[in-house]
């Protein structure tokens, strides 16, 4: 399909899931995992007021750089991994994310 | 007993706006709700964020819009019992429901409106294995009373103004007072934060950053706390109590104990009138689910709207009910 890639999303049960993301959509990351049905709660709704979407980057894309409230609410989530955390809701579908790997971070209490 | 005609459980947006809707029907409201204010997750997660898809508005700030649902619902003096978990519902003998919070207040009311949003406030837990058995033992999540750390040791993890004011707060109390924080910069108010670098300076709070809280030990009660540093390693460190600092998160909660249907952390509801397989008790705005359900503070307002019809008439079996235009009356306050 044009416009979409392939993105690997590896769940708590270390489950591999290849998704096809649009890249036209202005979605990100959590809600790609969300339109899936994957267990990302995304409870903020992609605000990163939350930490539901925490997952490691395991691939080496280069991403966007992390804003301020993306760094501030990681304070606030455990199993952080500071090579690899990132708030899938500010991981934004673009067509250099192709064969991005992800695994989703455990969830908290 | 506090008594009213519909019990709303939850005063974010959509159980505010519920006020206004169902005192057009002539019926009272009391909300209760387990963070202290009004508003929900607008005050509570996003005060400054601008809401752009509230008709007529077309931008607003969500603390803003809760001000005005405050004001809007006014004439109607509503009740509030805040800073307290609904806790219990039970089935009275005159058909009413009583409610029970976590403090024990009770309230009495033919139908109960849930509008609890993503469910109750509650402080994250780092994810430590033995750390529950440590609550009330050395561990706490809420600073309740300064004066239960005089003259004791702190460790305090996070890196939050929570986290930041604490620990100047506590430098003058406690005996000893650690910061431990994942990072070397703080997201909380610039002063406070040089504040703590000031403090730590002069040597009043110990200030440990690229480190987290790893392990807990001791006999009963707290001894000592495990800190993984980044680059260092592990150091144990003694103290008298540990108070993680990482904000709140929403929890279903009790809601899950009352015999609704659920669905994925959702009550499931008829969309004739928004009511749940308990007659009496209906559900309302993020917390209720169907098919086709948007999660949007729009959506709950058309959904509190739609369910006071249905609750008046529950209330009310034989009363007529004529439906009007706030065009033709105006808003009709209660006297108190």
């Amino acid at each position: 399909m044009e416009d979409t890639i392939k993105i690997t999303v590896i769940d708590r049960e270390d489950q591999e899931h290849i998704l096809e993301a649009p890249t036209d959509m202005n979605m990100n990351l959590m809600e790609v995992c969300k339109s899936y049905d994957l267990p990302v709660k995304g409870t903020c709704g992609g605000m990163a007021l939350c930490s539901t979407c925490h997952c490691y980057v395991e691939s080496d894309h280069e991403l966007a750089e992390m804003s301020e409230d993306e760094e501030d609410m990681l304070d606030q989530a455990f199993f952080v991994d500071d090579e690899k955390s990132r708030l899938g809701c500010q991981i934004h579908i673009s067509e250099g994310l192709d064969g991005l790997v992800v695994k989703l971070a455990p969830e908290a209490e | 007993m506090i008594e009213t005609d519909i019990l709303i459980i939850g005063a974010g947006p959509c159980g505010l706006f519920t006020v206004f809707e169902a005192g057009l029907l002539k019926l009272r409201c009391h909300l209760v709700d387990s963070l202290p204010q009004a508003g929900g997750q607008l005050t509570e997660i996003y005060p400054k964020k601008p809401i752009y898809d509230i008709p007529g508005y077309p931008d607003i700030l969500a603390g803003e819009l809760v001000e005005r649902l405050m004001e809007q619902i006014a004439p109607f003096h509503p009740g509030f019992t805040l800073g307290e978990r609904a806790e219990r519902i039970e089935k009275m003998e005159d058909g009413r429901f009583k409610l029970t919070t976590s403090r024990g207040t009770e309230h009495a009311a033919p139908v109960i409106a849930i509008a609890g949003g993503l469910g109750c406030f509650e402080p994250r837990k780092p994810p430590i294995g033995n750390i529950v058995d440590f609550e009330d033992k050395g561990v706490e999540y809420i600073i309740k009373d300064p004066e239960f750390y005089r003259n004791k040791r702190v460790v305090i993890a996070g890196g939050g103004d929570s986290a930041l004011d604490w620990s100047i707060f506590l430098a003058d109390v406690a005996s000893e007072v650690t910061l431990v924080h994942r990072r070397t910069s703080f997201r909380g108010a610039l002063d406070s934060v040089e504040k703590v670098m000031e403090l730590n300076a002069e040597g009043r709070i110990k200030l440990i950053t690229e480190a987290q809280v790893t392990g807990l030990n001791g006999n009963g009660h707290l001894e000592d706390v495990v800190i993984k540093h980044k680059t260092e390693g592990e150091m144990i460190k003694e103290t008298d109590h540990f108070i993680p600092l990482f904000g709140l998160a929403p929890k279903l909660g009790p809601i899950a104990e009352w015999g609704l249907n659920i669905d994925r952390n959702a009550i499931e509801v008829d969309t004739v009138d928004y009511s749940t397989n308990v007659e009496g008790i209906y559900a309302i705005g993020d917390i209720n689910t169907y098919p086709g359900k948007l999660k949007l503070i729009l959506c709950g307002f058309h959904e509190g709207t739609i369910m006071v019809q249905s609750a008046f008439k529950r209330i009310y079996p034989d009363k007529k009910l004529s439906f009007k235009y706030t065009t033709v009356n105006g808003v009709q306050g209660f006297e108190s």
